[in-house]
């Protein structure tokens, strides 16, 4: 098994899920990658995924595209019979993949980091900025069609223009910034 | 009847994209007799994006407006958005239940100078709040405009079902449909009630996201639905502006009406159509309340046999 520090992939998967020692009573039965609704564009189910965790293949795992293809529905957290956090376990995977650059599906994780940045940027988020700055840079071919159907929302008047912000964002920005030296510290322990 | 306030977190799609569920929301509030009183200054929720790749900042996003919400003295919390219930409730149930994770999020509140105890503010789907604060009976009795012959698909998507079902059923919930009941209309066998509408995925992987849409519009079509109705501005979202998309992939015609649940509960307590937000769905729902009929539909006698089955011994009438 490879191994960060003294501890095994599997135990750092564990360990950065909320409620994730479950993990290791997974049973593989299948109820997870059957209840999927987006499955079918997995290379991996999550059955198979956890094998993987289990087997300690990080590379093979942090590269897969499974994580990415999660629509977080949470249809197989409620069917384990183990109640493993399966939703939460991808959510890991999505965080790890991104910090060692191995993420298989850059624009999932890029729409993600632009959502993000408005929400950190004025707390609150902002439609349209989001889908032109997403789609400018990473989809630009698809500007035409996405300009068009911008417009049938503004006609509709569904989709203001101007951002809104609150009040008290320095609040907001002390508290994301403190959570994330914490979060740092976690990973070097 | 007593007016109730109750704290509201609206949530960022309510302003922007899904103005009507907001406008449709306030009316019934001020015809039940509820007040929604919007907390100060809140912040996104962070819908799936936050959540899935900065778990930490992610919860501590969601606390600052758990803490601010206690701090100015509340107890629950209204949100009629379905990611921002899912988020808000995971985090006070989350923070209760791992203390380490309590302990780091309340670390990072106090750079803000707030604090969250984990279980002083009750999160509530606006839904659960008007059917158990309400109920059912109320409903009735408030109803100026029956919904008769309405058929109406009940479909509750994701976040509210699951994961933690907390006043309903997460495979098969049933409290929109007998609210339809109630409300005189005929809610349909509905089976994808509980399937995801692809929430992000249209941005991300555009066919992924049109063949679940076109799965739940089509069983909803199948059902015999006049319109398909949601409790979430993304389901909203992706059922309506997406239909089109997904019917040229498909190759279909669907023309599905998706309502939110608060604009059936306007129509039937006699309010317009204008007053609730209509007009502002990509799907032309504005033929929907023209099928309210006046009196009750003569109740169909359930076929029990096929008229190509074998001759039987029936039992007599």
């Amino acid at each position: 098994m490879k191994a960060a520090g003294n501890s095994t992939f599997f135990q750092r998967v564990v360990e950065a899920t909320p409620g994730g020692e479950l993990l290791s009573q997974c049973l593989q039965c299948g109820s997870c990658g059957g209840s999927c609704p987006s499955g079918a564009d997995m290379d991996h189910t999550p059955r198979a995924l956890f094998a993987m965790i289990s087997a300690g293949l990080e590379d093979e795992v942090l590269s897969s595209n499974t994580p990415w293809f999660c629509v977080s529905c949470y249809a197989c957290t409620t069917r384990c019979p183990q109640q493993i956090p399966i939703t939460d376990i991808m959510y890991t995977l999505k965080e790890m993949a991104i910090q060692s650059g191995r993420y298989e599906h850059p624009g999932a994780a890029k729409f993600s980091e632009t959502f993000i940045g408005f929400v950190e940027q004025r707390g609150r988020s902002f439609e349209a900025g989001l889908a032109t700055r997403y789609h400018l840079f990473h989809h630009p071919q698809q500007m035409v069609k996405l300009g068009m159907m911008g417009m049938n929302m503004l006609r509709r008047n569904r989709l203001p223009l101007r951002p809104k912000s609150i009040r008290q964002l320095d609040q907001l920005q002390a508290i994301l910034a403190e959570a994330k030296t914490i979060a740092a510290e976690e990973r070097r322990v | 009847m007593n007016e109730r306030r109750y704290p509201y977190y609206p949530g960022c799609s309510l302003s922007h994209r899904s103005h009507a569920y907001e406008v449709s929301t306030q009316a019934i509030a001020s015809a039940l007799g509820f007040e929604l009183v919007e907390m100060d200054d809140w912040n996104c929720c962070g819908a799936t994006e936050y959540f899935s790749v900065n778990r930490l900042p992610a919860y501590s996003l969601v606390a600052r407006n758990l803490a601010r919400a206690a701090d100015a003295g509340a107890d629950q919390l209204v949100v009629p958005c379905s990611a921002c219930y899912l988020n808000l409730h995971k985090t006070d149930k989350n923070m209760g239940l791992y203390p380490a994770l309590g302990k780091k999020v309340n670390k990072a509140l106090s750079a803000g100078n707030l604090h969250y105890e984990p279980g002083t503010v009750h999160v509530r789907h606006l839904l659960e709040a008007v059917l158990t604060d309400f109920g059912l009976d109320t409903l009735k009795e408030r109803t100026r405009r029956p919904l008769y012959g309405l058929k109406l698909a009940a479909y509750y998507g994701c976040l509210v079902a699951r994961p933690d079902a907390v006043f309903d059923s997460t495979e098969q919930p049933m409290a929109m449909d007998e609210m339809f009941t109630a409300l005189g209309a005929e809610p349909t066998a509905f089976r994808l009630k509980t399937f995801c509408c692809g929430g992000h995925m249209t941005q991300i992987s555009e066919t992924t996201a049109l063949e679940m849409i076109h799965k739940i519009i089509k069983s909803a079509a199948d059902s015999g639905a006049d319109a398909l109705v949601t409790i979430c501005p993304m389901c909203q979202l992706n059922l309506d502006v997406y239909q089109g998309y997904a019917n040229r992939l498909f190759d279909t015609s669907y023309d599905m009406p998706v309502l939110y649940f608060t604009q059936v509960i306007g129509l039937a307590l006699g309010l317009t159509p204008k007053e609730l937000g209509f007009g502002q769905e990509f799907v032309d729902a504005s033929g929907v309340p023209a099928k309210i009929q006046d009196v009750p539909p003569p109740k169909a006698k359930p076929e029990r046999r096929s008229k190509q089955a074998l001759p039987m011994p029936a039992m007599p009438e």
